[in-house]
């Protein structure tokens, strides 16, 4: 029940402005659930949500606190393991468990920050780009192919040693890459959307550019946008993970799930789960997302709706 | 009689060629790219066992496993009453390498070796600048282009240098590796082809392993010099197979693709040991890790407050935790290895009681610090971040609240130089020439302030010890002086030692005749592969 | 098609001179020094650090800088990589092939495996086949490359020791570098066993890189084809009763190229970070490592000079795929 509230929230503002949301909001639930992998992987997504918002409460120790007398543990299934360190412990005697669920924290942040920066301001870029079309355009668009022309991972990279190591920095590196996608996609939908009829009409009922931009035409683009948005995000967690791998992202103790991978890489001989358990965490997170996004491309994506 | 061998040894190589199955092939699994192979040019370790250890030779050399100086080019040597002239007496019959891109028609003389010098010195040698971008870091680091007064050729076989001052350790600096001989007959060959680059590519020297290839960021080649004036190695062929991750060379290693390999993880050694295959040489490192205060600003201009920090923190749980056991906690800025070592002097004791004690007697209240991590590992500090995670829990024990920091590396090192530094800071050393100066000076002098001394301390009682101890050329003398200078320090706690790590080499069980170097070498020559 | 070439290269034009100044100006922004980064611990005097800088150019107006720069690129001077002193162009093309060779095979793998499970998922849609293959997929997707490398690497060459660790080949084979691609070479070479080596070493780093455009390769060639196959001319050409296999190899899957050739061309871009990560983990001498080293060196020249570089190549293969595209589908050149 609380599962049909949670994504009407998250999709009104956007998805629907005409009177008929409830209809059009029972559609795409009715093409979402169809899809049962959507279904799973938003549960677990919801999962996640709440794990990283209770982790103060579920987590049976503090992300940093360093047990001296249990140093490098097994998992409690294993010999030598203990039931007080479910996932056992890190060189410095951090319980892995407490760290991976405030890893979760992390890593949705992560999502959350980039993605909404990538959106805001791809779909900003791309409606005055689409719109205004000319030399704002072509100046955009030139800006948005250099950005293309380097290999995103490499750009970020090169991005964060500027800025300096950092997960804000990493953040804001990933999102800079991720730009270019949303202008594009913005941009295209908004030059097909502007000389349709009720573009027109509004146009002439004297709307100004404000309002035709972002009230009129936007909200009819979001569905592409919805679904590169999910892409986005769990490509961030993933871009993210890999920077705190190369020792560029967050920075130690900060319990991220690829930075702790990265400071626990020397142990993958010697103690197995301080370096599977948290790409484990980034794989299974990233699945899930990347689930619900194929069923909100089948739900949203007409084109394939039905075929 | 020295040809004869070198005969002999040439022979048995070309026996030894003619049946692919019987050459030796030794892999060494190197830990990164060698910058080039002039090793005048570079600081890395990498290059130095790339270039200097197996190519080249210098006038005197460190004898193996230690730090004392042996005759290596230079047969014999006379020091001047006044300590200022330096005369060596070349080897004579040593040759240089023949190889696929040079043959050498003459055998090494003083010509070389002022060459090799005058080319790192002579800002108007044609070879001083003969790569873009060429500087003569170590040269100019050990002080060289203000100690040199002259370099001679006396006569074919004989030269002499003269200093512009009394400096104990230049024996030691001539045996580094910066002071390797080249061929001056090769360098006049390439910069008559216009080819002087190559220099930097194909090296060609005296020692016993001559270049073969070297495929970037991936493998070098070498062959035993057959007329190598120490004799003909025992393997034919020595390769180096760049590795740059230490797990992956662990693995490397295991399979049999390569005999040796440097830096092991600290987390892997159990295993390692426990691998019948595998056997593991451990050597004290010639190093130390330090936390350095600014010693000028309050409150740790106090002793006291100095003194009541380093009983706070605990070693042997960093040694724990960040070398897996592997390093000993250190109590003197030297390492035990190091001549003048005093045994003597006491550790200040982990005791968080009394550090509490101590800081409320010398007034200090509600103190927060900064600390500052380095973002590199080195062989003295693994991973200065998660023993500065250990400091800060140590800490707050006593109620310090400290806060970690850390920059970029270049920028830490800069930054970390300034006088006005707030907090303390995570450093450490590895020793150059073994001397005890290139430690207690260079690390603590006056003259250090600003630069390399990051506790900007300035005690004259000590400098004094160290300055009277860098002129005096009785050794017995120096150690004497630097053992006070050690208590002299102990006293006033600038830094918090913290390790000395062990260099632990793993390598295969059949790998016979490798001697570890204090100096963190790795050099091939004498070993050997059983089967 | 000239016309649509040449509008093409107009574009390119401003766009590299962006990239140009982008990689440029970051460079210029690294904070920390590379002239002190020279001596490391060991301290370097004031006048020693302003002759180097004056050495290397540092000392100079931004502006000259760059122009310097660019007639030097212009001319095939990429700049001198300040650790090793030697050309950023010559690195480049001794490291090159190695990545080439590793993303070709990669790419290879990618199109030989996802393009079969592709057609056969969209056949079978539905069944336990289809479902197994997407959801491996989407696995595949979300995989992060660099867990999946040490995974691998503890199994296959740790556990079972099938395979070797790092490397392009047993180092007991030498012989000499012609092409650059140690598969062929190693067959030029005629030595026994080389080949064989050379392949086992290259195993492991293609699934890696190839891991990701496998998973968007099968599944860009299920949705195609499930598209063409909805497509009134093979319904009714199945309805003229032709066998499945004839209607799919012959008219379907050709139509379901198109978009397919277009996923594979974008997978470039995505090769060469994901060699970043590939390259990293198997001490695989390309250029994604080099570029790696390079940052963490703070060598400047190699970092700008590798961005310009491989920012070029992209735009290259990008104008390829163009082209390609243009000639298979008129329909997009005016």
């Amino acid at each position: 029940m609380a599962g049909t509230s949670a994504p009407s929230t998250e999709f009104t503002g956007s998805v629907s402005v005409d009177p008929s949301r409830r209809a059009r909001f029972a559609e795409f639930w009715y093409y979402f659930s169809e899809n049962r992998g959507a279904v799973i992987g938003f549960w677990f997504f919801v999962f996640l949500v709440l794990v990283a918002i209770f982790a103060p409460l579920i987590a049976p120790h503090a992300p940093n606190a360093q047990y001296r007398d249990a140093v490098l543990v097994p998992p409690f299934w294993q010999e030598g393991g203990r039931v007080s360190y479910l996932l056992g412990t890190d060189p410095v005697g951090r319980d892995i468990l407490s760290r991976l669920i405030y890893g979760t924290r992390y890593s949705l942040f992560i999502g959350v920050i980039v993605t909404t920066i990538a959106l805001v301001g791809g779909i900003f870029i791309g409606v005055i780009a689409g719109y205004f079309r000319g030399w704002v355009d072509i100046v955009i668009m030139r800006l948005m192919d250099i950005i293309l022309a380097f290999p995103s991972l490499l750009l970020a990279l090169v991005l964060v040693a500027v800025l300096g190591p950092g997960l804000t920095n990493a953040m804001i590196a990933i999102a800079l890459v991720f730009q270019p996608h949303f202008v594009r996609l913005t941009r295209a939908a908004v030059m097909s959307e502007k000389s349709r009829d009720y573009v027109v009409g509004a146009k002439v009922a004297g709307a100004g550019h404000l309002r035709l931009m972002f009230r009129t035409i936007l909200p009819n683009c979001m569905a592409p946008l919805i679904v590169q948005a999910t892409l986005s995000f769990s490509n961030a967690i993933l871009d993210a993970a890999a920077l705190g791998f190369l020792g560029m992202g967050a920075q130690p103790p900060t319990p991220e799930w690829g930075t702790m991978l990265a400071e626990a890489r020397e142990f993958i001989l010697r103690a197995w789960w301080v370096v599977t358990l948290p790409g484990l965490a980034i794989l299974i997170t990233v699945l899930a997302i990347n689930l619900m996004g194929d069923g909100l491309r089948d739900a949203l994506d007409p084109k394939l709706k039905r075929s | 009689m020295k040809f004869k061998t070198s005969f002999a040894a040439a022979l048995l190589a070309a026996t030894m060629m003619s049946g692919a199955a019987s050459a030796k092939t030794f892999v060494y699994c190197s830990e990164a790219s060698p910058e080039g192979f002039d090793p005048g040019l570079y600081t890395g370790g990498n290059t130095f066992d790339a270039a200097a250890h197996t190519v080249y030779n210098r006038l005197l050399e460190f004898k193996k496993g230690t730090t004392e100086t042996e005759p290596g080019l230079a047969e014999s040597y006379e020091v001047s009453d006044d300590g200022l002239q330096y005369t060596f007496k070349l080897r004579p019959g040593v040759k240089f390498q023949t190889t696929e891109f040079f043959t050498p028609t003459r055998e090494l003389n003083a010509d070389d070796v002022i060459f090799s010098y005058e080319r790192m010195w002579k800002a108007d040698n044609p070879w001083n600048k003969y790569v873009e971008g060429a500087s003569w870091e170590y040269f100019a680091g050990m002080g060289f282009p203000d100690l040199l007064a002259s370099i001679e050729k006396v006569d074919d076989m004989t030269v002499k240098f003269t200093l512009k001052r009394k400096e104990a350790p230049f024996l030691a600096n001539v045996a580094m590796p910066f002071a390797s001989i080249l061929s001056k007959e090769y360098a006049d060959k390439l910069q008559a082809d216009g080819k002087m680059n190559q220099m930097n590519q194909m090296p060609l020297g005296t020692g016993p392993f001559a270049f073969v290839a070297y495929q970037q960021d991936a493998v070098i080649r070498y062959k035993a010099n057959p007329d190598y004036w120490g004799g003909k190695q025992k393997i034919d062929d020595l390769v180096f197979a760049i590795t740059t991750d230490a797990s992956v060379r662990y693995q490397k290693l295991k399979a049999g693709e390569c005999h040796l390999m440097p830096y092991p993880n600290a987390a892997d050694v159990e295993a390692m040991k426990a691998d019948p295959n595998l056997k593991i040489a451990e050597q004290e490192g010639l190093n130390v890790a330090y936390l350095a205060f600014n010693t000028t600003q309050p409150p740790f201009d106090k002793v006291e407050v100095r003194k009541a920090l380093s009983m706070a923190i605990n070693k042997q749980a960093i040694v724990d935790g960040v070398f897996q056991g592997f390093a000993t906690p250190a109590k003197n800025p030297i390492p035990p290895t190091m001549w003048s070592y005093n045994d003597a002097v006491e550790d200040d004791k982990y005791d968080p009681e009394a550090a509490k004690a101590a800081l409320e007697a010398a007034g200090v209240k509600d103190l927060s610090m900064k600390i500052w991590a380095m973002p590199v590992a080195r062989p003295y500090m693994l991973n200065a971040r998660r023993a500065a995670e250990l400091m800060q829990s140590d800490l707050d024990k006593i109620g310090v609240k400290a806060e970690i920091v850390s920059y970029e590396w270049a920028e830490y090192l800069d930054k970390s130089r300034a006088k006005d530094r707030d907090g303390a800071v995570i450093l450490g050393w590895t020793g150059d020439n073994g001397d005890p100066d290139n430690f207690l000076d260079t690390l603590l002098g006056c003259d250090a302030v600003g630069g390399n001394n990051r506790a900007m301390w300035c005690d004259k009682e000590f400098d004094d010890l160290v300055t009277k101890a860098k002129e005096a050329s009785d050794q017995a003398e120096r150690t004497k002086l630097y053992e006070e200078a050690q208590v002299v320090f102990k006293k006033q706690a600038p830094w918090v030692t913290i390790d000395h790590s062990l260099s632990i080499v793993p390598m295969r069980k059949n790998v016979e005749g490798f001697v570890q170097s204090p100096l963190g070498d790795f050099a091939f020559d004498g070993v050997d592969i059983v089967e | 098609m000239f016309r649509f070439l040449l509008g093409r290269i107009a574009v390119l034009i401003p766009t590299f001179i962006g990239v140009s100044i982008i990689a440029f100006s970051f460079i210029r922004m690294l904070p920390g020094d590379p002239v002190a980064l020279l001596s490391g611990e060991r301290v370097m005097s004031a006048e020693r650090h302003a002759e180097i800088s004056h050495q290397l150019g540092f000392d100079r107006p931004i502006v000259i800088q760059y122009l310097d720069y660019l007639w030097g690129v212009l001319r095939g001077d990429f700049g001198t990589s300040i650790s090793t002193k030697s050309p950023v162009l010559d690195q480049f093309f001794q490291l090159f092939p190695a990545t080439l060779e590793l993303s070709l095979c990669a790419i290879i793998f990618a199109v030989v495996i996802g393009i079969p499970a592709g057609v056969f998922a969209a056949i079978k849609r539905g069944s336990f086949f289809d479902q197994l293959t997407m959801g491996t997929a989407l696995i595949g997707f979300s995989m992060p490359i660099f867990w999946w490398g040490l995974l691998l690497i503890i199994l296959f060459s740790g556990v079972l020791q099938w395979t070797p660790v790092s490397g392009r080949i047993s180092l007991m084979y030498f012989f000499p570098n012609v092409t650059g691609f140690m598969l062929i070479d190693s067959l030029i070479s005629g030595e026994p066993g080389a080949f064989k080596s050379a392949v086992s070493h290259l195993i492991l780093p293609t699934i890696v890189l190839g891991t990701i455009p496998l998973a968007v390769i099968a599944r860009q060639t299920r949705s195609a084809m499930l598209e063409v196959l909805s497509e009134d001319y093979v319904r009714t050409a199945r309805a003229k009763g032709l066998s499945t296999l004839r209607v799919v190899g012959v008219h379907a899957l050709r139509n379901a190229m198109i978009p397919v050739i277009t996923t594979i061309g974008l997978q470039v871009g995505v090769m060469l970070a994901g060699a970043i990560l590939t390259e990293t983990i198997f001490s695989w001498p390309g250029i994604g490592k080099w570029m790696v080293d390079s940052v963490f060196r703070r060598d400047y020249p190699v970092i700008q000079g590798g961005l310009l570089i491989i920012a070029g190549l992209i735009m290259l293969v990008n104008l390829i795929v163009d082209l390609l595209y243009g000639l298979v589908n008129p329909r997009i050149r005016h």
